[in-house]
């Protein structure tokens, strides 16, 4: 960040507030204001019988975060942001990079064009293709299976079976965000100086040592960028499992956030609803500084 | 003999798995629009076919007359056009002061606004609700506009590109006796510009596409915007494939149709805006 | 008169309604689930109909099947009017029934565990005699009902789970997987249904009406005339064999509400009124399958010559409601997910009622609360 160099004139000043204020008042007002107020609702019992008569709410303290730690639901549904997140990030990742070295290979052909089809999934609307992805899982009629069965795989019946309905979400957010991804990934490579692969190749590297040495390294910052995005955003995993399961089958694609909705919205169990949303942000807080650490370990 | 194979295995290989990638990709979306014009029942047979035994625009006809999903469509276009106003005149003018002005304490509140870019929009939305029905905002299109009319992430990226205005740029415009208005009107915007297309359409794509808030607040299904529409579509007739499709294309096509349109410009300035610092 | 009509579908209407009630943006006349009937009293949504009812020429309690007009009395208020009714009975295959030598439906508890062992032993391997998915509720909970057991305290402020009559219910619940009798599989298990049952995986299934139209639709025609449906057994403390009296089904099925928020409640209430008349219900009948709520539309030759609709209307005669608090979703969730580790053997039916009544007694704590609160106010 620039270091401020010389102080502005008043009418600079008053220009600023002028330009500042009505984005900062949505800002404050339709974000920070709530947010502190989520945190208040949190320590309280704010439920239906509030809704009915406010005096019916009690501070509460910390006692819906204490609730939370021993509910068995909660739980589950913190494994399977876990598990969603852990699965899906790497993934999503790996495959975006695959498909940014693709389109960047100098052996390439319309490259526009790939990165255009890459990106294409990325502004579709979620809700129309997660309509779209439970017909593509359907056990009998669905596309999936019937590429599983032509190449002499099983079929499974994927959003219906506990053990799959997750893996499926994995999928379908692979598909849908991968091509973000790989287009920060071509920029980052477009970034590198060809002279480094050539004075690499001059000094007789391979293929496999010029990426692990020049391409890996410088990007890095891509990938740390990529990486925090792919995790907060998949973090909040909400509208796959609402229209495509609604969480089931036996909970198993049951996410916090989607938790957080049917308490708040369904029960109407407000408090307990914002303890689940700052717990949701405490785990991507911790997400968030790993990877920062993990970064500057990989760079020391 | 053997460089002559290599010659061609290369990039054949490599051109082979970008096909495969590219057509798994859109794999997807064709079935989509071809099981959206199959006659009904023919998605759901067996064995799945992706080519329309014969084409029929039956279900959209199904969807606009019996279903009135225009209305739904309407009230998207609607919100994402006012909320891509707003948003641009506003994050433009915030991300340009963060970037041009000089002000005390500037960059140290840049520097909180930053940090709420971690905080997941959830944790706000139940006092948002709240709030909203204390505003008499709930089941209004302004109660979907307002929360999005200015965002961390527009401003961040506007000063972001704001900041490569040479201020004697500005400080010339000032000796001549400008208003700041008047140089944010006359010189800044225009300098804007790109950026404010890649903006203009993230917001767009980002309030059509969006689902949860506008599920929330808006409690009458002649204000449903389309997702929120075809998501209740799908507790009614799920069993109609066809239909469902019809539906998602209906969805989909508009913003896929205006990515294509701009692609260019929006995807250098979301390679740009995020890969500066 | 114009009517605005919206539809939502049944998984999200709860929300949108409940939402909608806190945006202040609620419609006039709306048709919901029975057992959501006391949140919206607790939130004081709901106009009392007990006056509009007593002026009435058109609805009265007497047409009403008694259960399900029960459903509608929460604290003693009428707040709600039921329009179709949805309960459970047995669903049967009569062929696989007749070979294992059992020739009519069990009537008592005695006699269904009499007719599942012979039904068991004819079976093969990975053949069962009855089909309960272990993620439902309802069946646990309506041999609660048959048993006479309360399920929760007088006040509906505490579990009572472990009471003497619930936990011979859920031993008797227990024990038809551990003898064998059905297969330990929740619903997300069973592939299809209905493929199951026309290959005789298993003959009995206790579900509800919209199965009718979903086995008529989907078994194959060679099966037709081999299954039918029948009320439910009653336990021992019941009336065995006495027709027409048979145990206890769940009271379920959807009401007219009229919310005390609507400017026009008189035309809300006509409207309400025309959709109750006997005619309505069975032109509702005809196009959606819901069965009315009214003794006098069975008349219609439509329902009353339907034999497999007609085990409806026998059960109707006896059918009770659920707790009616608004905790009860959460409660009943809480019952399936308990008693599976005693289905597979895991705990005993006493630790596993512990723990239920453990949990539904913290999910309670509020409404005690709430209650006691409400008591010191009255003194």
């Amino acid at each position: 960040m620039r270091v401020e160099t010389r102080r502005g004139t008043p009418a600079e000043v008053r220009a600023a507030l002028f330009f500042l204020a009505p984005g900062l008042f949505v800002i404050v007002v339709f974000f920070f204001l709530p947010i502190a107020a989520s945190f208040l609702l949190s320590a309280t019992d704010f439920d239906l019988y509030a809704l009915a008569d406010p005096s019916n709410a009690r501070v509460t303290g910390v006692s819906n975060y204490r609730a939370l730690l021993s509910d068995p639901v909660f739980l589950t549904a913190l494994k399977n942001t876990l598990v969603f997140v852990l699965l899906g990030s790497p993934l999503t990742v790996l495959v975006a990079l695959s498909a940014a070295l693709l389109v960047n290979a100098r052996l390439a052909r319309a490259k526009g064009f790939f990165r255009t089809t890459f990106f294409a999934p990325v502004v579709t609307t979620l809700v129309a293709v997660a309509v779209v992805f439970r017909y593509v899982y359907h056990p009998r009629f669905g596309l999936l299976n019937r590429g599983l069965t032509l190449i002499g795989l099983p079929a499974v019946d994927w959003l219906g079976d506990p053990r799959f309905s997750l893996l499926a979400i994995v999928l379908l957010a692979i598909w849908k965000n991968f091509g973000f991804s790989t287009i920060l990934f071509v920029a980052g490579l477009q970034g590198i100086p060809e002279s480094l692969y050539e004075a690499a190749r001059l000094d007789g590297a391979g293929r496999w040592q010029q990426f692990r040495r020049i391409t890996l390294p410088l990007l890095a910052p891509t990938m740390l960028l990529v990486g925090l995005t792919r995790t907060i955003d998949y973090f909040q995993l909400f509208a796959e499992p609402y229209v495509m399961t609604s969480g089931g089958p036996l909970n198993s694609t049951l996410t916090m956030s989607l938790l957080m909705y049917k308490e708040g919205f369904r029960f109407w169990n407000m408090g307990r609803g914002a303890a689940i949303a700052f717990v949701l942000f405490a785990v991507i807080l911790v997400a968030t500084v790993i990877q920062f650490r993990v970064q500057k370990g990989g760079e020391t | 003999m053997r460089r002559g194979v290599k010659r061609w295995a290369a990039p054949l290989g490599v051109n082979a798995l970008l096909v495969l990638g590219a057509a798994l990709t859109m794999a997807p979306l064709v079935w989509m629009v071809s099981a959206s014009v199959m006659p009904t029942g023919e998605a759901s047979s067996f064995p799945p076919g992706f080519i329309p035994s014969r084409i029929t625009f039956e279900h959209y006809r199904d969807l606009f007359q019996r279903l009135s999903l225009g209305r739904a469509f309407g009230s998207s276009l609607l919100l994402a056009s006012s909320v891509t106003f707003c948003s641009v005149i506003l994050n433009s003018m915030a991300g340009y002061a963060f970037a041009k002005l000089r002000f005390p304490g500037r960059d140290r509140l840049f520097r909180v606004l930053l940090l709420g870019m971690v905080i997941p929009v959830q944790i706000a939305m139940l006092p948002l609700f709240l709030l909203m029905r204390s505003l008499g905002l709930v089941n209004t299109y302004l109660g979907v506009i307002l929360p999005s009319a200015a965002g961390i992430f527009g401003i961040f990226l506007v000063r972001q590109f704001a900041r490569s205005i040479p201020d004697e740029l500005l400080d010339a415009a000032r000796v001549d006796g400008a208003s700041e208005w008047l140089i944010y009107r006359r010189l800044v915007l225009p300098l804007l510009k790109p950026v404010l297309v890649t903006l203009g359409v993230f917001m767009f794509l980002g309030t059509w596409n969006d689902f949860l808030w506008p599920l929330v607040v808006l409690t009458d299904d002649t204000k449903y915007t389309l997702p929120v529409a075809l998501a209740n579509l799908v507790g009614e007739h799920a069993q109609d494939t066809e239909l469902m499709m019809a539906g998602s294309v209906l969805t989909v096509l508009p913003v896929l149709l205006l990515f294509l349109a701009m692609q260019r410009a929006y995807i250098e300035g979301i390679t740009a805006g995020g890969l500066k610092e | 008169m114009r009517v605005e009509v919206q539809q939502i579908p049944w998984t999200a209407a709860h929300e949108k309604l409940l939402t909608a009630f806190v945006g202040e943006s609620l419609p006039d006349v709306a048709q919901i689930g029975n057992t959501w009937l006391p949140e919206f009293q607790t939130l004081g949504a709901l106009e009392d109909l007990g006056p509009r009812v007593a002026r009435s020429s058109v609805i009265a309690a007497k047409s009403y099947f008694p259960g399900i007009w029960d459903t509608n009395l929460v604290e003693g208020v009428l707040c709600g009017v039921p329009w179709y009714v949805d309960t459970r009975v047995l669903f049967y295959r009569k062929d696989l029934l007749k070979a294992a030598g059992v020739d009519a439906p069990p009537r008592t508890w005695a006699e269904w565990r009499d007719a599942l062992r012979r039904l068991r032993a004819r079976a093969g391997p990975g053949r069962w005699a009855i089909l309960l998915p272990t993620d439902e509720w309802a069946q646990p909970v309506i041999l609660g009902l048959q048993n006479g057991a309360s399920l929760l305290t007088a006040d509906g402020g505490d579990a009572a789970f472990r009471s003497p009559a619930f936990r011979e219910a859920a031993t008797f619940y227990v024990d038809l997987f551990r003898e064998g009798f059905a297969p330990p599989v929740a619903n997300t298990q069973i592939s299809n249904l209905y493929q199951q049952f026309a290959a005789g995986d298993f003959a009995m299934y206790i579900t509800g009406p919209w199965n009718l139209g979903e086995f008529r639709r989907r078994l194959p025609a060679s099966l037709k005339d081999s299954w039918a449906t029948a009320p439910l057994p009653s336990a021992a403390g019941g009336v065995p064999g006495v027709h027409g009296v048979p145990g206890v089904s769940l009271a379920g099925g959807s009401s007219l509400v009229l919310f005390r928020t609507s400017k026009r409640s008189e035309d809300a209430w006509k409207l309400i009124e025309f959709l109750s008349e006997p005619a309505q219900q069975v032109r509702f009948y005809a196009l959606a399958g819901d069965l009315p709520a009214r003794r006098d539309a069975w008349l219609d030759p439509i329902l009353s010559g339907d034999a497999e609709a007609r085990a409806f209307e026998a059960q109707l005669e006896n059918v009770a409601a659920a707790p009616r608090i608004p905790e009860w979703e959460q409660i009943a969730q809480k019952i399936a997910e308990h008693l599976e580790p005693a289905i597979r053997g895991v705990v005993t039916v006493d630790t596993a009622l512990l723990a239920l009544d453990k949990d539904v007694s913290g999910l309670l704590t509020k409404r005690r609360w709430v209650l006691a609160r409400k008591a010191a106010h009255a003194r």
